[in-house]
């Protein structure tokens, strides 16, 4: 932008919170510095026209609010103000503590687009007097990274507006086009997820925004829906992603060579040296999971007991030969 | 702020005006350093100023300042005596990164952080709303002890399992800061004994004793790039290319992977770097049938000859 734009902007601002009536398009044009026109040329009318259009829709883009009217009703032709209660930030009296959490937690953004957003809201909170130290620190730091689909599905959830999006599951070939009327986005366990009301399923759904594979188009206007009552986010995704693991009520007997498999000894509950290493109790849930676990460390670890452990390594064992074989003659063969 | 674009520009000149306002006689390199421009930059904004104002542009319209040597005092608003309300973006942002600093296991200042949370909700009304929740797991007690250590400065013994290379060390580390990415939390530290700054994931950390002596960080001691995540692969690892059945695709989702061949596929080609290769021989027995090596031969070898020695010391 010139510096002449920008100062026509800011003095088009300045002249509209000061004003109550509404100013038409003329009115400002003979107010404001550069609008000056012939509004009789209509080359110049035109020119004049485009210029005013592209301000208003710069300051929308900035969040100032342009308000449109008519003073009475006699004006034929509406026109412009901005309203003081609606442009100016309300008083935010924050204690010093408070003004270094908030300083901490706009630098946590990870991504380009809110980091900005979130160090421009806090230039308006130090331009409203707030004083932020850029050095206080919390010990402890989150780093937020977002998915793509973040912004566009926060906005519509916020909006009440429809999304439809490309979803694909890993376990599925295809992915799938749904329509979404979106509640919410959550951060759960480390992911991020939106909840809403699927339009075709016809039922609620939790999605992860990592395996959102199109973009996000809004379909339809805003106040669409309207999201269930004393709607609590969390607990749908918990609900969705399963409970928490099962219990360990089962114990397992180990042989683990001496000085192997750490990863399996920092859960054991007891570790006895025998001949040929160490005699280790481990407790597990389910002999087919516990099994997969255990079959990683190889020949370092090998179960003694119960039988039911012991026959699903043996099992997963053989199928891991039969799988390379079968690999092998594929590849023998192409 | 970014002085780059030219929407920016305006944005900071409407934020100039209120700022200079609450703080009458800053000197002008203060504010610059503040406000994160340069001095040039700030002076020219504020002779942009100077001919703003309400209409009628005379003297008594335009902004007005008043300069004494270095420092700088708006003697006159003409209105803009405000910064502009948040924006939906800017308050998401600021709400959002607030929950997750109160969400944190075992943070300090909790208290602070959830008033500043309230405040700012009640600032930006509606558009606060913001339709985002977070619940950040952890053990509170483990990470508020760690972040105690971190704060007091003291070095660090741990006893630290590495996954990679399935082995648990003691090492003295210098404690640098607590890290929370995608839901995990990491010590970053110094380790004496790799001579390096390194991540250490919290729950892998199965013993620690805080040291009387002060930690010691090194000049060379720099904190880790995460921006591209915690796990930076590079190029001197191997790459491991392997055939993925359905039951297995979602390791696609848990490491960071080379290449994805997916397409119109049963089986998946997927290749990933390694920290070496005792580490993916792990990794493709835990992973079973549906999972079988392309390349690297020695690691395919590596797998069927680890699998018959096991098959064999059951025989036994």
């Amino acid at each position: 932008m010139s510096r002449v734009r920008t100062e026509r902007l800011v003095n088009l601002v300045i002249c509209l919170l000061s004003t109550r009536r509404y100013l038409t398009a003329a009115q400002i044009a003979a107010t404001v510095p550069g609008y000056e026109h012939n509004p009789h040329d209509a080359k110049d009318h035109e020119a004049f026209q485009r210029k005013f259009e592209r301000d208003k829709a710069e300051l929308r883009e900035l969040g100032v609010p342009l308000e449109t009217g008519t003073s009475s009703a006699f004006d034929a032709e509406p026109g412009y103000r901005i309203t003081r209660r609606d442009y100016a930030l309300p008083d935010i009296p924050l204690e010093p503590d408070e003004a270094a959490a908030v300083g901490i937690a706009a630098r946590l953004w990870r991504h380009a687009g809110l980091a900005e957003a979130a160090s421009s809201g806090l230039a308006k909170l130090r331009a409203a007097g707030v004083e932020v130290d850029p050095q206080a620190t919390l010990g402890v730091e989150p780093v937020l990274v977002v998915d793509r689909a973040f912004e566009p599905l926060t906005a519509a959830s916020r909006l009440r507006q429809v999304v439809t999006f490309d979803y694909r599951v890993p376990e599925h070939d295809q992915s799938t086009s749904r329509r979404l009327q979106p509640w919410g986005v959550v951060c759960w366990r480390g992911r991020w997820y939106v909840v809403g009301y699927d339009l075709d399923r016809a039922a609620e759904r939790c999605f992860r925004l990592s395996r959102i594979v199109s973009k996000v188009t809004t379909v339809g206007p805003p106040g669409a829906y309207r999201p269930p009552p004393r709607l609590d986010l969390i607990s749908y995704v918990a609900r969705w992603s399963g409970s928490a693991p099962p219990e360990h009520t089962q114990k397992a007997t180990l042989l683990i060579k001496p000085g192997r498999a750490a990863g399996i000894r920092r859960w054991a509950e007891s570790v006895t040296p025998a001949s040929g290493g160490d005699q280790v109790v481990i407790t597990y849930s389910d002999a087919h999971s516990v099994a997969r676990w255990l079959v990683g460390y190889g020949s370092d670890v090998v179960v003694q007991d119960p039988p039911e452990v012991r026959e699903a390594v043996i099992c997963r064992l053989r199928e891991i030969i039969a799988a390379q074989d079968r690999s092998d003659a594929t590849v023998g063969a192409g | 702020m970014p002085t780059g674009t030219a929407a920016d520009r305006l944005a900071r000149l409407l934020n100039l005006v209120p700022y200079l306002l609450a703080r009458p006689g800053i000197e002008v390199s203060q504010a610059a350093a503040e406000l994160d421009v340069t001095e040039r930059q700030l002076r020219e904004d504020l002779e942009l100023l100077w001919v703003c104002g309400l209409p009628g542009y005379g003297p008594g319209d335009l902004i007005d300042m008043a300069f004494d040597g270095d420092r700088v005092t708006v003697t006159y608003d003409a209105g803009i005596d405000r910064p502009l309300r948040l924006t939906p973006d800017e308050a998401l942002a600021l709400v959002v990164a607030l929950r997750m600093l109160a969400e944190m296991p075992g943070i300090g200042e909790r208290d602070a952080i959830e008033r500043a949370l309230a405040k700012i909700e009640a600032a930006a009304g509606d558009i606060a709303e913001a339709p985002v929740a977070v619940r950040i797991p952890g053990d509170a007690d483990r990470l508020a002890t760690i972040r105690t250590a971190v704060e007091r400065r003291h070095a660090l013994r741990i006893t630290y399992y590495t996954a990679t290379r399935d082995e648990t060390t003691e090492r003295v580390v210098d404690p640098m800061r607590v890290l929370i990415v995608d839901g995990r939390a990491y010590l970053e530290a110094w380790c004496r004994h790799a001579e390096a700054v390194r991540l250490f994931r919290v729950d892998r950390i199965d013993g620690f004793t805080e040291l009387d002596e002060a930690a010691a960080l090194p000049r060379q001691a720099r904190h880790s790039d995460i921006r591209e995540g915690v796990f930076r692969a590079s190029p001197d690892q191997p790459v491991v290319t392997l055939q993925v059945g359905r039951g297995a695709r979602w390791i696609t989702e848990y490491y960071p992977c080379e290449s994805v061949v997916d397409a119109d596929v049963e089986q998946w080609l997927v290749s990933l770097r390694v920290s070496d290769l005792t580490w993916a021989r792990r990794l493709v027995l835990g992973l079973g049938s549906d999972v079988t090596v392309v390349s690297p031969a020695e690691l395919a070898e590596a797998v069927r000859a680890e699998t018959n020695r096991t098959l064999a010391a059951y025989a036994a």
